[in-house]
């Protein structure tokens, strides 16, 4: 299958924070071949619990296969399979340029101003930038400081949150917490 | 105050506590303290040592898989972790509930190389249900709990504790066991929606030509009589998987036999004519379907299975139920109307026919001399009917596997134990060691060939040392059969690597004070098998069968479910059977 056919999916795991947690998952990756893009793990709103989001490139049969792998896991609470349009999602890119090339730039001000970027260090040798957006933003301001002599360019995992008004894992635990009452009844 | 006891105690005392009094293992450098700690409890914990790692695994496995309790294992660090590998992968795929505890190093030389020291969770996780380390003493009672509670609930699997030294020397509060069954993130027992079951059931009552498959999960989740049941209710002829073989009696007038490459044709072949396909605790293995894309496309598909992943997975259904198999049936059962098939049934009944006189009249050794060579379907057979109705057949791998599975009479379920999903060579021999020692008063009978019966033969020693009555039966072609037969039919005759030497195995099998004797011709069969029988304790066969004999019916793999091959030859073809 070509890179064209191919969708990006968000994956988000909610699990148990316990060693070993990102074999589990990457294992599962693994066996089908699939590269994750990006990932970033956390802690949630739940206590004890740790969300990781990762993205890859596949088809929707294949990552609904994935996904109720994921989910077997006994560490894994929840896992659920996103694409773009159901989530507000974010990714941070830090470049580090030459501050002497920086400084010869009459556009600079600009640059920074319409890339909603930010300046987080500057100094003598080299000027640190920040900017928080998708991909194709924080790929776009590295296109344009390019001829600055990018010396180093760097961007997370996604990070994101779902639109929908039902938030599942609460859901889930809330059902959990009744099974361990019926459990404890027996 | 609390006695203190050290973390191997512990462990010993947690074991005791979730029921077990069988142990299957093996000792060294990195578990010597619980080996030590175990001395003290043979009252109530036997051990069973064993020659190799792998036939610890392995004989756990069939304890595990004739009894439906949990096979406990113990082993070192190092090697004997990854000696037993082989045992945890094949546990995976054929759902087998083992807690397997693995010695390793010191806390503090953990990632150092230190000797003997192997990542076990690392390499672990991807062929276990669950798989943690200890690190602390404290931690190994509600550790042991936990994998208890995983292992043999929901879809069963193997689970691995590998416990650092420092964690079974430490001290611990000698505190009363709290079992576990409750882990938040673990549903093994999902609510079935009615609604699931009603659109299964509407299905099936709809249903002119239905047919049942039942796999392990008939077994595992004890649904036998629920199959049972429907099956009479609605009149549905019933196939198994080869896991799902002994869920109903061989006899009976709607079982059908076997689905898969090398199963029956009337199964087969009507895969691609039913209508509705009801797949209860199976998992459509490539082995069941052969080409994905030809199997069963007219026929609406039930899925039911404990395990989620499993649905949609190869073939795609028209409605699931996620539960337990036994809930799932007893739950449709008052929702099935009765019915009759008797022209849909008859079809299975001309497919038999042809199979009778085409293929088995062949491997049974029909008419055959009675001064010739045997075939193994027809050691099968006559050993099975020695064995009776409470014989357990227990499998290698390769011809003799599928031939022994296929021509075994079943009487009741948990009668047969073969490696299914992974196909591990040399698993027979000692997972036959562990099936006997879980069911004393049953026959065990394993077969084997004469290559994997030599994979695993050092548990000679572990008969020997224990007088395990099991009954071996080695089909010996001298041939790496199962190859050789695919060589036959594909690679143009060209029998690369697969003829095999072989020793005296009469005079091993002496040599471990096992009694043994050869077979080489049709009228020796039965009085041998008449000597192995009544021997009260461990006998070997060593019977001669014909290289050539293949195995058949056969749907090569790649093919359509319904290209069934009856020999080299012939394909299976009845225009008036459609
Ligand atoms: C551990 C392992 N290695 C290799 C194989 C591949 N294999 C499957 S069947 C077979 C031949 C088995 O020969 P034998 O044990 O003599 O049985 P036969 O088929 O002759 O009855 C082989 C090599 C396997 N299944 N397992
Ligand atoms: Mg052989």
């Amino acid at each position: 299958m070509t890179m064209e056919e191919k969708t990006l999916f968000t994956v988000a795991v909610f699990a148990e924070n316990h060693v070993g947690l990102m074999n589990q998952l990457s294992i599962i990756l693994t066996r089908r071949c699939i590269n994750m893009e990006s990932i970033s793990a956390s802690r949630c709103s739940i206590p004890d619990v740790s969300k990781v989001t990762f993205t890859c490139y596949s088809d929707r049969p294949t990552m609904d296969k994935i996904v109720k792998q994921i989910e077997r896991r006994i560490d894994v609470l929840r896992a659920f399979l996103y694409t773009d349009d159901d989530l507000v999602y974010q990714e941070v890119a830090l470049y580090k340029v030459p501050t002497a090339r920086l400084l010869d730039e009459e556009h600079l001000e600009e640059i920074i101003r319409c890339h909603g970027a930010r300046i987080l260090e500057i100094t003598r040798d080299n000027t640190i930038i920040e900017k928080t957006g998708h991909s194709d933003e924080t790929e776009a301001l590295f296109e344009e400081l390019k001829r600055y002599d990018i010396r180093q360019f760097v961007r997370s995992g996604r990070v994101a949150i779902t639109k929908s008004p039902v938030e599942h894992v609460d859901r889930f635990l809330r059902e959990q917490e009744d099974r361990r009452m019926r459990v404890n009844e027996i | 105050m609390e006695k203190k006891i050290t973390g191997a105690e512990a462990l010993i005392k947690s074991l005791i506590a979730e029921g077990v009094d069988r142990v299957f293992g093996y000792p060294g450098g990195a578990i010597i303290p619980v080996y030590d700690k175990l001395y003290d409890y043979t009252d109530s914990l036997t051990h069973v040592l064993v020659r190799h790692e792998q036939g610890a695994i392995h004989a756990a496995q069939g304890y595990a898989r004739v009894s439906g309790r949990t096979g406990v294992v113990i082993v070192t660090s190092g090697p004997a972790a990854t000696n037993v590998m082989t045992g945890l992968s094949d546990a995976m795929m054929d759902s087998t509930p083992l807690v397997v505890i693995t010695g390793q190093v010191y806390a503090s030389l953990l990632g150092s190389d230190a000797f003997q020291e192997t990542d076990v969770v690392g390499i672990t996780q991807p062929i276990t249900k669950w798989a943690i380390q200890v690190r602390k003493a404290e931690d190994i009672p509600s550790v042991v709990a936990r994998a208890f509670h995983i292992a043999n609930t929901g879809r069963p699997g193997p689970v691995v504790i590998d416990i650092a030294k420092n964690a079974q020397t430490d001290m611990v509060d000698d505190k009363p066991y709290h079992k576990c069954s409750y882990i938040r993130s673990y549903i093994p027992m999902p609510d079935i929606p009615e609604a699931d079951l009603r659109r299964a059931a509407d299905i099936i009552n709809a249903a002119e030509r239905p047919m049942l498959i039942s796999g392990h999960g008939v077994m595992i989740s004890g649904a036998e009589n629920a199959l049972l049941e429907m099956a009479e209710k609605a009149d549905i002829p019933v196939a198994t998987t080869l896991l799902g073989l002994s869920t109903i009696p061989s006899a009976h007038r709607l079982n059908k036999g076997l689905v898969g490459m090398h199963g029956n044709i009337g199964p087969n072949w009507n895969t691609n004519r039913a209508d509705v396909i009801v797949a209860v605790g199976m998992r459509f293995d490539d082995r069941v379907t052969g080409d994905v894309r030809r199997y069963a496309p007219q026929a609406r598909i039930v899925h039911i299975d404990i395990d989620a992943s499993e649905f949609n997975k190869n073939i795609p259904a028209v409605a699931t139920i996620h539960g337990d198999a036994r809930h799932a049936l007893e739950g449709l059962l008052p929702m099935i109307r009765p019915k009759r098939h008797d022209k849909w049934l008859a079809s299975f009944d001309r497919c038999e026919h042809i199979e009778y006189e085409q293929v088995e009249r062949l491997a049974l050794g029909e008419g055959a001399p009675s001064d010739g060579p045997l075939c193994m379907g027809e050691v099968a057979r006559k050993v099975s009917e020695a064995a009776g109705p409470d014989g357990v057949l227990v499998t290698d791998v390769g011809q003799n596997q599928l031939l022994s599975a296929r021509y075994f009479n079943y009487c009741k379920p948990r009668s047969i134990i073969t490696s299914g999903g992974l196909g591990t060579m040399g698993f027979g021999l000692p997972a036959a060691i562990g099936a006997k020692m879980a069911a004393p008063e049953r026959p065990v009978c394993i077969f084997c060939g004469d290559g994997g019966f030599q994979m695993t033969m050092q548990e000679l020693g572990t008969i020997m040392q224990y007088g395990t009555a099991v009954k071996i039966i080695i089909l010996n072609n001298d041939y790496l059969g199962n190859v050789r037969q695919w060589q036959a039919m594909f690679y143009d005759n060209r029998f690369s690597q697969t003829p095999m030497v072989n020793p005296d195995f009469i005079a091993i099998a002496r040599a471990y004070g096992i009694e043994a004797e050869n077979v080489e011709r049709r009228d020796e069969l039965e009085p041998a098998i008449r000597r192995m029988m009544d021997c009260t304790g461990p006998y070997l066969l060593n019977v001669r069968v014909d290289e050539r004999d293949m195995v058949f019916p056969m749907t090569p793999g790649g093919e359509a479910v319904d290209y069934i091959l009856l020999d080299e030859n012939t394909v299976y073809s009845d225009k008036d059977n459609q």
